[in-house]
């Protein structure tokens, strides 16, 4: 067992990968978190598209895997100072680790769909986040859900993402088929609801994301409506009014509907910003922090004994968050073994 | 409705607007369609707030309407606005007040345009001096008079003798608010509330002791629109989107609406009279319209002032069933006499809206 210190900042999908695989290699990485739960996005999540996995499996999965993993949850970073080829990392609880590696692991934030006021969210009370539909679909509790029948339900894409009014240029590459995941997922629930998608263009590059959008509208009977919402109002019954343009048909669409859910983006998340920044991490245009290069050096930092993975870098799938923290663990161990 | 969501969204488009020493300019046309607001306006920040309001006849019109109408270039309407603020500049005041909407977006359009493209300021300070051998300083604060208002509402509730409150039952009575297009969806960050969720009159019904209406075309123009009106052909589109809101507000009953731009009111009103004579629909009680007010006759009926002399007696829709409800005197024998008690003869009555 190798007597290097790892800290891995961030106990989501990212940083347990890399920690289970960082334990194989001989290391115990001393994992971070700010919540008081490992998992991240995922544990709050309820399937996984396009298998439709349950996220649960998965962060079970990791969390057993990296049992063996120093683990301090609802801990925050203070600051790290750099001291020699070392990292003095020191965290909230008043615990000072000296570090030989650094693997920054913070993940990302969802865009606070207030922002997007024509929206309604926090406003009208049948507007929903992703984030809160997946949580009702974990819990099945949720009081603008409770009880009700889904009759008529609609799903706005690219909430925050790709927007130049709201900050956000990236696209956030999941919305799309998390959009036709839940639609599927709601759907199965309420046999009966018409369903419609609104969306700018659909971005369905992943390993089966086509077939799973043709599945959505031949055997769920799914509308997509390509064009942007304009506003969205409360009816005396207090179902939401939604005005779109339907950019196919060159017309207006005016909707009325029980359940109106919105695909919040990925942004970064900040919290890290400050840390980073003093190590000599640049931000990048998109608010993320900068790799070495956005091609074969994802997971460098350009910084000695400092590295990156999953969606602190950028906007990322899940398969491509594990992909990363993998790569990044055997980036470390060779940085580690190889000499610093 | 999650009425805190709101007061979130309020709470971050807050604007500063001075207390006192403003510089007023009139609207082309309110005078017009209702004449008696921009004189109730100076009547309560004057006479009943105590504020120094000037105005000055060399005032023009600010270029708006032709500018939305796509029939004047913009530095032409830049120079006119320039020729404003040098008037306000001479006068030596920095607080610029507006009561028209459009000029208001106007105003805050050209600001924010020489923001961005200074030389444009510039060139605009040179064709200036060129026309008229004039200078200007830029405002300081840029207001709409319903900002004012809005500003001062408690202190007119204060004073006020009546509450938007129905006098039988003591329940807030039912005001829908329609706010001008020019006012904050070009810049949501120049209006009081924001684009989306404005308060500037919201705040206003309340603190008069009313209840807001939200319904789902709040948002929506009130039909007058410029080129849906101003081209003769076009004006089955401006009457077509009236229509649509009074069919989405008919629903929640309202007693009166509430609007701050020059054409809202005036649309809002009088299509009711063709929406009548067309389909025999009405959107009141009992065959009578809803009443529509400028912000300024609706604080100046809270403060007392007689129906009659804040110009009610010229609105398409009959606004008494409304006093009434709130049990504001008023004398119907007084409604057509102008203000030197002559006999300023009545209109013919429609044959669907009742009227009086």
């Amino acid at each position: 067992m190798s007597k290097d210190n790892i800290v891995i900042i961030g106990g989501g999908i990212a940083g347990m990968t890399a920690a289970s695989r960082l334990l194989r290699l001989g290391y115990t990485p001393i994992i971070v978190e700010e919540s008081d739960h490992l998992g991240g996005h995922v544990a709050e999540w309820h399937k996984l598209f396009p298998d439709m996995a349950p996220a649960q499996d998965i962060v079970q999965r990791l969390a057993e895997e990296v049992s063996a993993a120093n683990i301090f949850l609802s801990t925050r970073v203070l600051f790290i100072n750099r001291l020699h080829d070392t990292y003095i990392v020191m965290l909230n609880n008043g615990v000072s680790i000296q570090a030989q590696a650094v693997l920054i692991a913070t993940g990302f934030n969802l865009f606070d769909a207030t922002k997007k006021e024509e929206y309604g969210y926090g406003i009208y009370d049948q507007v929903l986040t992703n984030r809160d539909l997946e949580r009702w679909f974990t819990t099945g509790d949720d009081p603008r859900l409770n009880g009700h029948e889904v009759k008529r339900a609609g799903f706005v894409h690219c909430v925050g993402s790709r927007d130049v009014k709201a900050g956000n240029t990236q696209c956030s590459k999941v919305c799309c088929v998390t959009a036709i995941k839940q639609a599927i997922e709601l759907k199965e629930k309420f046999p009966d609801a018409e369903i419609w998608c609104f969306y700018m263009d659909l971005r369905l590059f992943g390993k089966k994301y086509e077939d799973f959008y043709i599945n959505a509208q031949k055997d769920y009977g799914i509308h997509f409506i390509r064009g942007r919402v304009s506003e969205v109002s409360e009816g005396l019954d207090g179902r939401v009014i939604v005005k779109a343009e339907d950019t196919l048909s060159g017309k207006p669409v005016k909707v009325t509907l029980d359940l109106l859910v919105l695909m919040s983006g990925m942004v970064c998340n900040a919290t890290i910003n400050p840390i980073a920044t003093s190590l000599g991490i640049d931000l990048d245009s998109d608010g993320f922090l900068r790799s070495k290069d956005n091609i074969s050096h994802i997971v460098s930092s350009g910084r000695k004994g400092l590295f990156l993975a999953g969606a602190c870098t950028g906007t990322k799938t899940v398969p491509e968050t594990i992909a990363e923290a993998n790569s990044a663990a055997l980036d470390i161990h060779l940085y580690l073994t190889e000499g610093k | 409705m999650i009425y805190q969501g709101k007061q979130k969204i309020w709470s971050e488009y807050q604007k500063e607007i001075p207390d006192d020493h403003w510089y007023y300019v009139r609207s082309c046309i309110r005078q017009n369609f209702f004449p008696a607001s921009e004189r109730m306006f100076t009547e309560i920040t004057r006479n009943v707030l105590g504020k120094d309001i000037y105005e000055t006849p060399s005032h023009t019109t600010c270029g708006g309407i032709a500018y939305h109408c796509d029939t004047i270039p913009q530095e032409t309407v830049m120079t006119i606005v320039a020729r404003q603020f040098a008037l306000m500049t001479e006068a030596g005041y920095e607080n610029y007040v507006a009561s028209c909407i459009t000029s208001f977006g106007n105003y805050a359009e050209i600001l924010e345009t020489w923001h961005e493209f200074p030389e444009l300021e510039t060139k605009i300070r040179e064709l200036l001096w060129k026309a008229c051998k004039k200078e200007f300083k830029k405002p300081k604060y840029l207001a709409h008079s319903s900002d004012l208002i809005y500003k001062f509402r408690g202190e007119i509730a204060a004073k006020g003798r009546f509450r938007l409150v129905d006098k039988e039952t003591g329940e807030p009575l039912r005001i829908v608010e329609h706010i001008g297009c020019h006012y904050a969806k070009m810049f949501p960050h120049k209006g009081v509330g924001g684009a989306e969720y404005p308060c500037v009159l919201s705040g206003m019904i309340e603190a008069w002791g009313g209840q807001v209406i939200d319904y789902p075309e709040r948002r929506h123009c009130c039909g007058y629109g410029f080129r849906q009106y101003h081209v003769q052909a076009n004006r089955g589109y401006s009457l077509s989107n009236t229509h649509k809101k009074f069919e989405s507000m008919e629903p929640y009953h309202p007693d009166a609406i509430i609007t701050n731009c020059p054409g809202c009111p005036y649309f809002l009103d009088r299509w009711q009279y063709v929406i009548a004579e067309q389909t025999g629909k009405t959107y009141g009680r009992d065959g009578f319209g809803i009443p529509v007010f400028t912000y300024e006759e609706l604080a100046g009926l809270v403060l007392g002032y007689d129906p009659w002399d804040l110009g009610l007696q010229l609105h398409q829709v009959a606004v008494e069933p409304f006093l009434d409800k709130i049990g504001i005197e008023y004398d119907p024998s007084a409604k057509y006499k102008g203000l030197d008690k002559k006999d300023i003869l009545r209109p013919g009555l429609p044959q669907n809206l009742k009227c009086f």
